[in-house]
C-alpha cells in the first residue's frame, strides 16, 4: 500500500521518540536564546531538561527493557529540574527586587 | 479567524490533552486485557495501529506546544504552552509504559514546577503584558543555529543503527524502581534528598522579605 521508504512511519521505534526529544531540545534552546525575560529563559531550560528525560526513558524502553536504569535517571533529572526551578525563581525575585525589571540585559552591574 | 482565536489558544489545549489521554488510556487497558495480567510487551516487535496513532497524536501535540513556547511573546502564554508540552510528554511516557515517570512528571512538573513559574511571573511583573523583544538579527541568528542543530541531530539519529534489545518490560515496574532506589541507587537518592533540603533553605533565604531597618 505504501512505498517501502515510508515503512518506518508505520511503526513506533526509538528514532521516533528521539526526534521528538530533538525538537523539544531545539525549541528550548531557541527560547533560551531569544527571550529577554528571566522567567522565559527558565521555561526554555525546563524544555531542554524535559527532552533529556524523554530521551532517557526512550533509551530505557528500547535499548535495555527490563532494567529501568533510564527511568531512574529520568527521575533524578526531574528532581534536579524541580530544585533548579525553585532556586532560579528565588534568584529572579531577588533580581526584580534589586533592579525592578526582569530584563536579563539590564542585569549588568558586575560587567567590568 | 486566527486573530479571533488568539486569546483563547490556551483553553484549546485542554480538550485536546483530555482526548489524547483518554485514547492512550483505552489503548493501555486494551493491551493489558489482551495479554494477561503480566502485560509483557516486546520492544522490537511493531506495535498495533493504535500505538502508532497515539504516538503521532502525542508527538504532534508535544511539537506544537514546544513551538508555541518559542513563538509566543507573552510570558503567561509561554507558561500555558509549557503546560501543554509537559502534559504531552507525560502522555509519551505513558505510551512507553513508563507509568511511574509519567505520574511523577504530572505531579512534580505540571503540579509543582509550573505553578512555581507562574508564581514567579505574578511576583515579578507589574503588568502581565510587559514584553521585552529580541532584536531581529538575534531572532534570525538563533533560528538559523537551532534549525541547523535540529537537522544535524535528526540526521544522526536516523542514520545510527540502534541495537534494539529484545526483552520484556517488568510487570511491576514501580516496585522494581523502589527497590533499586534503595539498593543500587541509594547514594544518589540520599544525595538528592540532601540537595533538595539545601535548595529549600537557599530558596527561602533568597526570596525572604528584607527587614526595614
Amino acid at each position: 500500500m505504501f512505498p517501502p521508504e515510508f515503512d518506518n512511519l508505520l511503526y513506533v521505534g526509538l528514532q521516533h521518540y528521539l526526534v521528538v526529544g530533538a525538537v523539544l531540545f531545539v525549541s528550548g534552546l531557541f527560547t533560551m536564546m531569544t527571550k529577554r525575560n528571566a522567567i522565559g529563559i527558565l521555561i526554555g531550560v525546563e524544555l531542554v531538561l524535559n527532552s533529556a528525560s524523554l530521551n532517557l526513558v526512550a533509551f530505557d524502553r528500547y535499548l535495555g527493557p527490563g532494567r529501568l536504569d533510564g527511568q531512574i535517571m529520568a527521575l533524578f533529572v526531574i528532581v534536579l529540574a524541580a530544585a533548579e526551578a525553585a532556586l532560579a525563581v528565588g534568584i529572579c525575585i531577588n533580581l526584580y527586587k534589586n533592579l525592578a525589571t526582569m530584563d536579563v540585559d539590564q542585569a549588568a552591574d558586575l560587567r567590568g | 479567524m486566527l486573530a479571533a482565536l488568539r486569546p483563547r489558544e490556551g483553553t484549546l489545549i485542554l480538550p485536546v490533552l483530555l482526548l489524547v489521554s483518554l485514547a492512550s488510556t483505552a489503548y493501555g487497558t486494551e493491551g493489558v486485557a489482551g495479554e494477561g495480567a503480566t502485560a509483557v510487551t516486546s520492544a522490537a516487535e511493531p506495535g498495533g495501529i493504535l500505538e502508532v496513532l497515539s504516538f503521532y497524536g502525542c508527538a504532534i501535540l508535544t511539537v506544537v506546544c514546544a513551538l508555541g513556547v518559542c513563538a509566543s511573546k507573552n510570558i503567561v502564554r509561554m507558561a500555558v504552552w509549557l503546560f501543554g508540552a509537559l502534559g504531552a510528554v507525560a502522555l509519551l511516557y505513558f505510551l512507553m509504559a513508563a507509568n511511574f515517570i509519567g505520574a511523577i512528571q504530572l505531579i512534580v512538573y505540571v503540579g509543582g514546577t509550573l505553578i512555581l513559574l507562574v508564581f514567579g511571573v505574578m511576583l515579578t511583573t507589574k503588568s502581565p503584558w510587559v514584553r521585552f523583544e529580541a532584536k531581529r538579527w538575534e531572532l534570525i541568528g538563533a533560528g538559523v543555529v537551532c534549525l541547523a542543530l535540529l537537522v544535524c541531530l535528526c540526521t544522526v539519529l536516523c542514520r545510527t543503527a540502534w541495537h534494539a534489545a529484545e526483552g520484556a518490560m517488568p510487570g511491576a515496574a514501580v516496585a522494581e524502581i523502589g527497590r533499586s532506589l534503595l539498593t543500587t541507587y541509594l547514594v544518589p537518592f540520599e544525595v538528592a534528598g540532601v540537595l533538595l533540603m539545601i535548595v529549600m533553605v537557599g530558596a527561602a533565604h533568597l526570596a525572604r522579605q528584607e527587614k526595614k531597618s
